[in-house]
């Protein structure tokens, strides 16, 4: 036993050192046309000699240290604790999210111009991540293109803007319907699919759209993408210093108040909050209505459910078609959010940023979902100085996450009935 | 004349496109036979191994050793130690503890590894492409010399024969020997391999490795034939050699190498004919196709679901 230990430990020691000393060991510097080979900093070399050094005592001594991890008792206090009632946790979780709407409304008055901004991109966030939680926490699709329709919502409004001069009002609602219609017109064929080719050709979805818009210079003007997107209005008043368009009145002059660009920021930071409730709301009913329960049945046992009379097209069509009209809705968003936006904004990674976020929350547990993504967003501009390593991180907290705790943190809890015994 | 010069000078670019596809597929295909999974993170590996192998080549040049032959293979095995110990870590870190749970939660487990590998070589090498150097040059020409003329460079050759023999070796492994034998029973039916006595652990262990070994094979030959890398082209490598898999069957590696030289053909008659920038639109929509029409592949068996 010790024996085996021993070389099992030692072979765990040496991958470790051959897998990071070559690639962090070594830098490869250009020095004009040719390459040359810089060792790294000592500090690096002895990281690296003390990881082997780690993982060798680590596997050494495996048996004994989850032996003894083991025998610790009730380390984690809540893990004897009772479930909550139903009826109690229902409630609680309502008065806490009336208690984060309130506190929403209240926040871009006592917080910085900055930190509104920031709340805009959580609440962005929130609709695109409610919106994919459907798709794959509803319905157990994953879908890893879903930024393509994200994308789709951002350049109508842009394009019509452009072009025809349409008011953030009236692209809204065709932003998110063309998306939910690339939602259509892509799952109607590609839904008969089984799980993971679904994922691959929804990839490759996402990669041609971000392809074309990058490709079709002349319409999307490429990479340099497309700026001077409007600002929404209010009832025809805008908040710029001019008024750019006729007929409008400007917000400072009608109140006759002094002019603040604040007043812009907050005004979208309440668009955006009013349409992530609006998305929440929708999809929490959604969740109880028949197609919602057909979504959940689809994904626990397709067979099933189609014996049962289902027709799966249809169900996940439905799944499909209203995820990608909550992207179209967050993408006029962030269009308007940011005034200009390119091919830059709607790469693969920013699917995986999505999809984290709703397995880090729970797979459809919409408080769960939401609260990762506030986590998500804010927790990179905590650490700026560890913005370097932000995308690392990220990527180790989901595999992590995948082997620790798969159900996310705050794992979703059917509404059910349950039996009482007889006495 | 002139055009079918053309048509076989791109006929000829594909195929050295795709036999490094082909390399690179295996290593998905060999893997989703056996545990039915996407190993997202494969095309890191691959671009790991060509960072390897330019470590390699740069430090044998900084010790003054400059036979080619010599500098290759020292580069080729380089990178194959490096990226199956990568193949192999990355399935014994984030794979096998998540093996049998839904099929999302190694998906998702492989996207983040992917990103993590990643990150990890872009904070270690930095962000920027570095160039590879020119270790084989020059190349034959056929055609008038005043018109257009097709050429076959020394390194599509190097690119043919060494895919060459690589497939010729894992088709005798893999029908050969002992653990080769294993990979064929494990893959048709894991659960009764085990009771018949096969490490099943230690073969999917083999499938990492032997996949691994392979992309770092076609991360040095690309590097060389592309002329720089950067940590960022794993990752479309990899979905290219994915759909390669995919086309041809995925499970089977004969049609893992016709998926892979199909899909490069493809790809330079695109952009030998149409424009460079689509290839990667026909690549995707080939892939969109062939799982409409026909989602077990060109030579792919189909898959009956048991209930």
């Amino acid at each position: 036993m010790a024996a085996h230990n021993l070389k099992h430990a030692l072979f765990c020691a040496i991958v470790t050192l051959v897998i990071s000393y070559p690639i962090l060991g070594f830098n490869l510097e250009s020095q004009g046309t040719s390459v040359i080979l810089e060792g790294a900093k000592t500090s690096t070399v002895i990281g690296v000699l003390l990881a082997a050094v780690i993982v060798f005592l680590f596997q050494l001594f495996r048996d004994n240290v989850m032996g003894s991890l083991r025998q610790l008792p009730a380390v984690n206090p809540l893990a004897n604790r009772k479930p909550m009632e139903q009826s109690r946790r229902l409630k609680l979780e309502s008065a806490l999210l009336t208690l984060m709407v309130i506190g929403a409304l209240i926040w871009p008055f006592i917080a910085s111009r900055g930190a509104v901004d920031l709340a805009t991109l959580v609440l962005i966030y929130i609709m695109l991540a409610l919106g994919l939680n459907v798709v794959v926490g509803l319905a157990g699709l994953l879908d890893l293109g879903y930024v393509a329709f994200y994308a789709v919502g951002a350049y109508t409004f842009a394009l019509l803007s452009q072009y025809y001069g349409v008011s953030f009002w009236f692209a809204l609602p065709i932003g998110a319907l063309l998306a939910a219609l690339f939602g259509l017109v892509l799952g109607f064929p590609v839904l008969r699919l089984r799980g993971d080719y679904l994922a691959i050709v929804t990839l490759g979805f996402g990669e041609i759209i971000r392809i074309l818009l990058n490709n079709m210079t002349s319409l999307t003007g490429g990479p340099n993408g497309i700026g001077g997107i409007p600002d929404p209005t209010l009832f025809g008043m805008e908040f710029g210093r001019r008024v750019k368009e006729e007929g409008n009145t400007s917000f400072h002059e009608t109140f006759g108040i002094a002019y603040s660009s604040e007043h812009k920021v907050i005004f979208l930071y309440l668009i955006a909050l009013v349409l992530a409730v609006i998305t929440a709301i929708a999809i929490r009913r959604l969740m109880r209505m028949p197609v919602g329960r057909a979504w959940e049945a689809l994904r626990e046992d397709e067979i099933a459910a189609k014996s049962l009379g289902l027709s799966r097209t249809a169900v996940k069509l439905s799944a499909f078609t209203i995820g990608a009209f909550f992207a179209g809705f967050a993408g006029t968003v962030f269009a308007s959010k940011q005034g200009f936006i390119s091919p830059e904004s709607f790469v693969f990674l920013e699917s995986a940023i999505i999809l984290a976020i709703v397995v880090l929350g729970g797979m459809g547990s919409q408080m769960g979902v939401i609260l990762a993504a506030i986590a998500v967003t804010i927790l990179p501009e905590l650490a700026r100085e560890f913005s370097e390593y932000r995308m690392l991180i990220f990527g180790a907290a989901m595999v992590l996450m995948m082997v620790w705790r798969p159900q996310g943190l705050m794992p979703m809890r059917r509404i059910h009935i349950e039996l009482k015994p007889q006495e | 004349m002139q055009d079918l010069l053309y048509f076989i000078q791109q006929l000829i670019n594909g195929l050295t496109i795709g036999s490094t596809y082909a390399l690179i597929a295996i290593g998905y295909t060999m893997v989703y036979g056996i545990i039915g999974m996407i190993n997202f993170a494969h095309g890191e590996i691959y671009m790991i191994g060509a960072y390897t192998s330019l470590i390699a080549i740069t430090g044998l040049a900084a010790l003054g050793i400059a036979w080619l032959p010599l500098v290759l293979i020292v580069a080729l095995i380089c990178a194959m130690i490096v990226s199956s110990s990568m193949g192999w870590a990355v399935e014994r870190v984030a794979y096998r503890p998540v093996r049998g749970k839904h099929r999302l939660i190694p998906l998702i487990s492989a996207i983040g590894m992917s990103i993590f590998l990643q990150n990890y070589v872009h904070l270690a090498q930095g962000s920027r492409n570095i160039g590879f150097p020119d270790l084989i040059e020059g190349g034959f020409r056929f055609g008038a010399a005043d018109s257009f003329q097709t050429s076959i460079s020394y390194i599509q050759i190097t690119i043919f024969i060494t895919t060459l023999v690589c497939m010729t070796i894992l088709s005798l492994f893999i029908s050969r020997s002992r653990i080769g034998r294993a990979c064929r029973a494990v893959s048709q039916d894991l659960g009764m391999a085990n009771l018949l006595g096969i490490d099943t652990n230690r073969i999917i262990s083999a499938t990492f490795v032997i996949g691994a070994a392979l992309a770092a094979v076609a991360g040095l030959l690309l590097g060389m034939y592309y002329g720089s890398i950067d940590p960022l082209f794993g990752f479309i490598a990899g979905l290219k050699a994915f759909t390669a898999a995919v086309l041809g069957g995925i499970g089977s590696i004969p049609g893992a190498m016709l998926g892979g030289l199909i899909l490069g053909v493809a790809e330079s008659m695109t952009s030998g004919y149409l424009s460079g920038e689509y290839k990667d639109v026909v690549s995707f929509g080939l892939l969109i196709l062939i799982l409409l029409f026909k989602p077990t592949g060109l030579l792919g068996k189909p898959e009956v679901e048991k209930i």
